[in-house]
């Protein structure tokens, strides 16, 4: 068994402008983190290696306690603000991007479902003065991807507990200083009857089962691995696990991802009018691309349609009725499916409008780590599985 | 009205104990009710009493128990019975 692996190496030093402490608006402190992420997108892709500096420029610039309210030291900033962030460190670097999104993800499912609770409070506290990363461990071996079903189970005493799980993946598992898992409320529960905890790495033992060798998504670093942990028995987020996922980590995740997603296809499309551009002033032609055109009427309706699942999730998010409906979760669902299907189009068509200069790899317009990373998109919980999920809800809910 | 409830529950909601062990409060998600069977659960429902589910009854917690169910029919105005 292999002891505890050191938590992730931090990168270089990321060096945040001297203004002063907490006056740095959100846009400024976001601004820092893509710029940094840029710097290092190329080498991350190539060597399929966790973005160590961009995440250390989350941490400098407080992002990782963003959800977390400011009176427990977060940041305390909105759901619009932290999906537009997605959006623009995804222009830059899509692991970057993913990277910080599942962060949000796992905070927003124990700032949303610890409410009232002292521990949690110090908790999350902790997780926002000393920018903990958060991983979540949900998939599991042999449970066919359902994120709504386990066999792990947990296993408690008085006031400690255990768990083992086989996940076949753990996004930057090596480098998280928390995990958040998924197991059954107990030995003799049903696979449906999950809960959450929030393991430290301290409490974990992480033994490698398979490495990250993926088309795209390189830098999320998703290795597979045996969890097994032993934790204190406060460290169980006490609301079902049921409840969360439907209230805030499947709507958050999807809406979470459509703005990595945007990004990816934003940058693409940049690049595409670029050479457009470029084409125009060596040819000497000024009617422009016909194909630009429509690729950015698709990027404009891409980017209204996530814009519009975001504000109503913001609409929704204090009233619980309204997210556990069967026709929000179609909705939620329809957004996976519509914008990893945008994007994918719309970064084949701007690899059209580039041609050979966008399927080349060493152009400034290269589009082929936009199509590699977009591609994940299909597949990071199957499109076919959410459609039929939908064709299943669709019998009861009538709304249109 | 519970028999019947119960005799939907039995036929469709595929838990991993039996209906008859449980209470009318107990909570039929920690049962093992998944969501697929909550969708089958909910036409049967329809089907037995004759009515159809307004949207603003589409909920995880209408489902949750034997009870919730009860009071979710009972809470369905006339309109929605089937002509």
């Amino acid at each position: 068994m292999v002891q505890a692996l050191a938590a992730g190496e931090r990168g270089a030093v990321y060096q945040r402008p001297h203004l002063g402490v907490d006056v740095r608006s959100w846009e400024a402190r976001v601004a820092g983190v893509a710029t940094c992420a840029a710097q290092h997108a190329a080498r991350v892709d190539t060597e399929g290696v966790f973005p160590a500096e961009a995440v250390e420029a989350m941490r400098a610039e407080g992002l990782l306690g963003a959800w977390i309210d400011r009176s427990m030291g977060g940041l305390g900033v909105s759901v619009e603000q932290i999906a537009w962030a997605c959006g623009e460190i995804g222009q830059r670097c899509a692991s970057s991007a993913m990277v910080f999104a599942m962060h949000q993800i796992q905070v927003a499912s124990l700032v949303r479902h610890t409410a009232g609770s002292d521990w949690w409070r110090a908790r999350l506290g902790e997780i926002a003065a000393t920018q903990r990363l958060i991983a979540s461990a949900t998939s599991e071996v042999g449970v066919g991807g359902d994120l709504r079903s386990s066999k792990c189970a947990l296993q408690l005493d008085e006031s400690f507990g255990t768990v083992t799980k086989q996940a076949p993946v753990i996004s930057y598992g090596l480098e998280a200083d928390d995990i958040l898992a998924t197991a059954r409320r107990a030995e003799d529960a049903p696979p449906g009857d999950q809960q959450l905890v929030l393991l430290r790495r301290s409490e974990c033992v992480l033994e490698q089962t398979s490495r990250w060798e993926a088309l795209g998504m390189r830098g999320t670093c998703s290795h597979g691995f045996t969890l097994k942990a032993h934790f204190p028995m406060d460290a169980v987020v006490p609301e079902a696990f049921a409840r969360i996922a439907t209230d805030t980590m499947v709507p958050v995740s999807h809406l979470l991802w459509a703005s990595v997603w945007l990004g990816i296809a934003t940058d693409a499309v940049r690049r595409a009018r670029t050479f457009a551009r470029d084409d125009a002033r060596r040819s000497g032609r000024t009617g422009g691309s016909a194909r630009l055109a429509h690729l950015v009427a698709r990027l404009h309706a891409f980017r209204s349609a996530v814009h519009e699942e975001v504000r109503e999730f913001s609409a929704r998010m204090h009233d619980p009725d309204a997210l556990g409906t069967m026709a929000y979760a179609i909705r939620v669902n329809n957004l996976k499916v519509n914008a990893s299907e945008s994007l994918v189009e719309i970064v084949q068509g701007a690899m059209l409008v580039a041609g050979i200069a966008g399927y080349r790899t060493d152009t400034p317009v290269s589009i082929g780590r936009h199509l590699r990373d977009g591609l994940g998109a299909l597949v990071m919980i199957n499109n076919d599985r959410i459609v039929a999920a939908n064709a299943s809800l669709l019998l009861a809910s009538r709304e249109d | 009205m519970r028999d019947r409830i119960r005799s939907v529950l039995h036929q469709h909601a595929q838990l991993a104990q039996s209906i008859e062990e449980l209470s009318d409060d107990a909570d039929l998600y920690r049962a093992g009710l998944t969501s697929h069977a909550t969708v089958n659960v909910m036409l049967a429902l329809e089907d037995e009493f004759e009515i159809e589910f307004p949207e603003s009854l589409l909920l995880r917690r209408t489902f949750g128990s034997v009870t919730a169910i009860e009071q979710a029919l009972s809470s369905v105005p006339s309109s929605s019975a089937r002509p």
